[in-house]
């Protein structure tokens, strides 16, 4: 029996190799292979059919796809740094709480717990314009007498998706934020009290700078999920109204599915995925900055 | 420039009382060093004059103004901290300039504090590193200068050498010390090692158990202990303590293995027929030729040497009387083999006797 040439180092790493190549390489290729087909999944043929950057002209050309793609980075914008102020603010608060504080930790957490197609379907129902929560209480408390539609207006639904986001993960930031606000050392807080801070300048020039790490570490990884926001918009308005809130991602899965066009969905990927890439290292850097200045780097 | 009153100051954490009616009158450009075994209750005491911890009961006041219910930003005070307490994230520059900058002074103000502090502890060269790319002591030479910046009324510094090495310990207590006659400013020090507290302090309070045992110059405390704490915590080696008996005649002490001593003169027939503690340092028992010159009165023991230990100039020498321990010095030392029974000689006229029961010293 002929043993095999093989360097040893490769069959060892092989099983690695083909796990690798099925989950990640094969797709990954596939897909940026078919960005440059006129791929249809109605239409298996099709994949062969090499137009070359034809789906990424048309990309380029398509003031609604950069509509979706501005608006995507609106919502992280806006989203993000909601989530970071309310999400400062309530670790501020729950580090100072004495008694129960794992209770309320816990607590906190539970809107993260919640699969966002329900978080979805709860704000859908909340902002509903007639049977709504929202509505029905500002009526009640004599705030307004009509009907908001929440939903349905242009500017109000995009308002109430970032509503819905904010309120699902603004405990990313406080459960970050109170992690780093426990590692917060003491002395130097101290120091400052005598040095003659206020308890303003004492969190503005000491903690502050301590829990930027963990509040960069937050936007990074909010601002990848943020950037594929998909379940809660899908469910709430869809898009909708008339596209005003319609995202890279929306876009992309109606492409892909409801109109078949797998071939220009993919390439939206892959120009959407420069913006998650973007954002992840912008605030690696920052990460990595502020903790430079805090000596903390390797 | 202030000086600071402790009037029945009381810390209490819940039920448990820590701090217990503390009375203290630092003057102004005074030296002073609070000493006491960890969880005397000193470094709290510190901090609350510092206004790090509330007070539960009485009063603090600095300068005139009682100062009870002031933050600690408005008491005008500077404090040196064991970790040193360095803003990580600010140049040496920025740390110390750091206080007159968050009191919105003018710039050219703050450059030259800076630079006259940073002269005074010799941080020229350091000025725009961080923190972290300095070594322990220059911390705390930093910390100290970021002390000076500001002008305080008192300078509080809470075990402030005790993260640094021996050596660098010696030489920061020289600074410390070079720092207090330049600045002329009242400081107050907290440490749990008597030898800083022996040559730093214009006046040592020693605490046990957060009350003040005493209070005194250095040579007062480690002369004239007012009881057998104070005996052994200050001084190195601690004093040799032997309980004992006085006769009746009240001239002479047994001691528990029966070895007889004279009562020092001074105190002969004054205390008859009672339990005491004899107290003695290892610098007034030594062996029989290798002593000081001896006062008038002297008392020679036999002892078995268990241990020694040659320190150069001189050896110090363990032995038991009565199933205590005793520490003797021998000065210019030959070499003795632990199981060598030695004379040694004890001078009276430097002993303590201390009551038994109380511990208090008998005079």
């Amino acid at each position: 029996m002929r043993r095999s040439k093989l360097p040893e180092w490769f069959v060892l790493l092989l099983p690695a190799f083909i796990i690798l190549a099925a989950v990640v390489l094969i797709p990954l290729v596939l897909s940026f292979y078919s960005s440059f087909t006129a791929y249809r999944l109605t239409r298996p043929d099709s994949i062969n059919n090499w137009i070359g950057f034809r789906n990424y002209v048309r990309l380029f050309e398509d003031a609604g796809f950069w509509w979706a793609f501005g608006r995507t980075v609106f919502l992280l914008t806006i989203a993000l740094n909601l989530e970071m102020l309310l999400g400062l603010g309530l670790a501020l608060l729950v580090n100072k709480v004495t008694w129960g504080q794992r209770g309320l930790r816990t607590i906190m957490m539970f809107p993260m717990m919640f699969s966002p197609v329900l978080v979805g379907f709860q704000f859908k129902f909340i902002f509903n314009d007639n049977i709504g929560l929202m509505n029905n209480a500002l009526q009640s408390l004599g705030l307004t007498d009509q009907a908001i539609p929440w939903l349905v207006d242009g500017g109000l639904a995009m308002f109430s998706i970032i509503f819905a986001e904010v309120w699902m993960s603004t405990s990313v930031f406080a459960i970050l934020i109170l992690a780093g606000l426990f590692a917060v050392p003491q002395d130097p807080l101290e120091a400052a009290k005598v040095d003659g801070c206020t308890p303003w300048q004492t969190f503005r020039h000491i903690t502050l700078p301590f829990i930027m790490p963990f509040i960069y570490i937050a936007l990074a990884i909010r601002s990848l999920d943020v950037a594929r926001a998909y379940d809660i918009v899908k469910i709430m308005t869809n898009g909708g109204p008339a596209n005003r809130t319609e995202l890279i991602w929306t876009q992309l899965a109606r492409t892909g599915y409801v109109d078949a066009k797998m071939g220009l969905a993919n390439a939206m990927g892959y120009i959407s995925i420069f913006l998650a890439i973007f954002f992840t290292v912008y605030f690696f850097r920052k990460l990595n900055a502020s903790r430079q200045i805090l000596g903390m780097a390797d | 420039m202030a000086n600071v009153k402790l009037k029945n100051v009381v810390k209490n954490y819940g039920s448990l009382e820590v701090v217990h009616g503390i009375n203290l009158d630092v003057d102004h450009n005074e030296f002073v060093v609070f000493v006491g075994p960890s969880g005397c209750g000193k470094s709290t005491t510190l901090r609350m004059i510092a206004g790090l911890e509330k007070i539960s009961g009485g009063e603090i006041s600095i300068g005139d103004r009682v100062v009870n219910e002031l933050p600690p930003r408005a008491r005008n005070i500077s404090m040196v901290f064991q970790n040193y307490a360095l803003y990580p994230h600010m140049t040496v520059r920025e740390n110390l300039g750091f206080t007159l900058r968050i009191a919105k002074k003018p710039q050219s103000e703050i450059d030259q504090a800076v630079a006259e502090a940073s002269a005074i502890l010799s941080l020229d060269p350091y000025l725009d590193r961080r923190p972290g790319e300095l070594s322990g002591g220059q911390r705390q030479r930093v910390a100290m200068g970021r002390a000076i910046v500001r002008h305080p009324d008192i300078f509080l510094f809470d075990e402030p050498l005790s993260n640094l090495d021996a050596k660098l310990r010696a030489q920061m207590r020289v600074e410390i010390k070079k720092l207090h006659q330049k600045v002329q400013t009242t400081i107050i020090y907290v440490t749990h090692d008597q030898v800083e507290a022996m040559t730093l302090a214009d006046r040592i309070v020693i605490m046990r158990d957060g009350y003040i045992e005493q209070q005194g110059t250095p040579l007062e405390v480690f002369e004239k202990p007012v009881n057998t704490f104070v005996a052994t915590f200050i001084g190195s080696p601690p004093m040799n303590l032997l309980h004992g008996r006085a006769d009746n005649s009240g001239k002479n002490i047994t001691l528990d293995d029966g070895v007889n001593v004279a009562m020092p003169s001074r105190l002969a027939g004054k205390y008859a027929d009672k339990d005491i503690i004899f107290g003695f340092r290892a610098d007034n028992i030594m062996p029989v030729g290798h002593t000081l010159p001896q006062g008038d009165e002297s008392v020679e023991i036999d002892m078995t040497v268990t241990l020694t230990e040659p320190l150069g100039a001189e050896t110090l020498l363990f032995g038991e009387i009565g199933g205590t321990q005793v520490q003797a010095k021998m000065l210019n030392p030959r070499i003795v083999k632990p199981g060598e029974k030695l004379t040694f000689q004890i001078d009276l006229e430097k002993c303590h006797v201390f009551d038994a029961q109380s511990e208090m010293v008998l005079d």
